[in-house]
């Protein structure tokens, strides 16, 4: 096996120097996920502006260098984005890490995100990769805004 | 340096009956097995005994008065008796059940049933006031159970801390067991630490009090006790114990459940239903006496003669050897991941009253990380919580990298896990 087809350099750099990380006030939605089987934890809160524009994400967990990563990659992608935008992309994010690997992966939409497409293979570490797009939607979940949109 | 030969255990002959042990993973690398605390993997005889068994005798046991009947009762019967012998008991006090966690709901579920089964049951009624101890280094499978049964009764869940160094805590020994305390529950050897605990003490002070203690030896009738060979619960004292056939190189879905004769007598059933009862009405039933009392329904079979086999091949190997190699094992893991800057040790650092079950974690690179690199080199490990949890909160860990051992590793597989961390240390830019 070829490490690096799971470990991409884009993984790794989001590792080492993680984008949005760290708690911020104000917040609009916040939530505790968990992989109960490794023990992998995120806290990831969601501010919402009143035009349903995802305004800031901001989290602080533990994990292995993909659910890091990968929160971290999130964190581009819908800051900044329509509730409606950050949904397309994650339902994109989702069935590109729930396909074994056969699912061609579009960098319009994922950017950065496609570097997991490696990690779809190892069944063992999807969990991972979506851990902090959980957290993500349960966040937006408990925002006025994002409760009718998710 | 130790070389295979000099070792108590002729491992090359022996790996031969395991066919698994000589696969490749990965692109060709070959398996390097180093996660039978999880699964162990079964030699060629146990699959052999099921498989012959399935072909000449298989029928309903208990059940039937045809010849295939009365020869799977004798061979399921033949193996409850092989099966006591190992752990030094008699076959009426083997309980089998599907896994050693059954087996410990089978105990804690048996004692909420108590509180309505009548006068012989009420010592095992717990509610109000009592109280059940446990540690926090247990396997979920014996903590959850206990902490539900006290939800359900009212009684109060205590545990004994762990000390830095991974070993129990046994200083608040007697104002943590008192006469409130029903039952102390406790593993034999840690699953994550490799920590064997001190079984002499907890009997004692427990039996004192008239508590019931209850012993999770998963992870040490596989191996056997250095310096001690097999596990013996009559010797130790223990009330009730439990462990699974999967860990021992025999096949899943059978456990054991072992109770003192007079308790399984006294016991209310868990699950009911067929082949458990003496006498049904429509107003009412009563039950067999154990071990059919707490075997409802119709058996596993073939999973008991395999386990049977399995024990079979582990004496014949001899408990004292097994346990002896896998002490070489351990010593080995120990010094190599010990030399390596940034590899941490959780559990004991030396092989004093330990089995060869090591967990350690990687400064800078996370345990699941450390694995897929393993992974990659054809290495299996287990890598997360390990089902111990509060084990983890408590060493200040999210996760750890676990290395368990058996009789049919080579001193050779330790040396590829130390040169595993190291490139995963490489991999990720640490250490060195």
């Amino acid at each position: 096996m070829q490490l690096e087809s799971m470990y991409q350099e884009i993984i790794l750099d989001h590792y080492k120097n993680p984008h949005a990380r760290g708690l911020r006030e104000p917040f609009d939605g916040e939530s505790f996920q968990v992989n109960p089987t490794c023990g992998d934890e995120v806290t990831l809160r969601v501010k919402v502006a009143d035009d349903g524009t995802v305004e800031d994400v901001s989290y602080e967990g533990q994990g292995c260098s993909i659910s890091q990563a990968s929160t971290s990659v999130m964190t581009d992608l819908v800051i900044g984005h329509s509730i409606g935008e950050a949904m397309t992309t994650m339902d994109a994010f989702t069935e590109l890490m729930q396909g074994r690997g056969q699912v061609e992966p579009d960098e319009d939409v994922l950017d950065d995100g496609i570097a997991f497409a490696g990690v779809a293979k190892y069944p063992a570490r999807v969990k991972c990769a979506l851990l902090g797009w959980m957290a993500f939607k349960d966040a937006l979940a408990r925002t006025s805004i994002g409760a009718e949109a998710v | 340096m130790t070389t295979t030969d000099s070792l108590p255990v002729d491992v090359t002959a022996l790996r031969a009956d395991f066919a698994i042990l000589s696969r490749t993973v990965r692109d060709g690398k070959p398996l390097v097995y180093l996660d039978s605390g999880a699964t162990s993997q079964r030699p060629a005889q146990v699959l052999d005994a099921e498989r012959r068994f399935v072909e000449t005798a298989n029928s309903a046991v208990h059940r039937g008065a045809h010849q295939l009947s009365e020869e799977a009762t004798d061979a399921y019967e033949g193996a409850r008796a092989t099966i006591a012998s190992f752990v030094g008991v008699s076959p009426g006090e083997v309980v089998f059940t599907k896994n050693a966690t059954e087996g410990v709901n089978l105990v804690a579920y048996a004692m909420s049933n108590a509180a309505t089964a009548g006068p012989e049951s009420e010592r095992f009624a717990v509610g109000p006031g009592d109280e059940i101890v446990v540690t926090e280094m247990e396997h979920h499978a014996n903590l959850v159970p206990w902490q539900q049964l006290c939800q359900r009764t009212g009684a109060t869940l205590k545990w004994f801390s762990v000390t830095a160094d991974g070993r129990l805590d046994l200083s608040e020994l007697d104002s943590l067991i008192t006469e409130r305390t029903k039952v102390v529950a406790f593993a034999h050897q840690s699953n994550v630490l490799g920590t064997v605990n001190p079984v002499e003490p907890l009997v004692r002070r427990a039996h004192e009090v008239g508590a019931l203690v209850v012993l999770d030896a998963c992870q040490s009738v596989p191996h056997g006790v250095y310096g001690q060979g097999a596990v013996d619960f009559g010797a130790l004292g223990v009330d009730f114990a439990v462990f699974s056939g999967h860990k021992m190189l025999g096949p899943s879905g059978i456990g054991v459940l072992y109770g003192r004769r007079e308790l399984l007598e006294a016991m209310p059933p868990f699950l009911t239903g067929g082949s458990m009862i003496e006498l049904v009405r429509m107003e009412g039933s009563t039950f067999a006496p154990p071990p059919q009392r707490f075997e409802a329904g119709v058996p596993m079979t073939s999973q008991a003669v395999g386990l049977a086999a399995a024990v079979d091949y582990l004496n014949g190997v001899g408990m004292d050897r097994v346990s002896a190699h896998e002490h070489t094992l351990a010593e080995r893991a120990l010094a190599g991941l010990s030399e390596i800057p940034g590899v941490r040790i959780i559990g004991p650092a030396d092989t004093a009253d330990r089995g060869a079950t090591v967990a350690f974690v990687v400064d800078g690179v996370h345990p699941h990380d450390v694995s897929q690199v393993l992974d990659s080199l054809g290495i299996a490990v287990r890598v997360g919580h390990h089902c111990a949890w509060p084990l983890h909160r408590a060493c200040e860990v999210p996760a750890t990298v676990r290395a368990s051992f058996y009789l049919y590793n080579e001193p050779s597989e330790v040396d590829s896990l130390v040169a595993g961390v190291r490139e995963a240390q490489r991999f990720f830019g640490v250490g060195e």
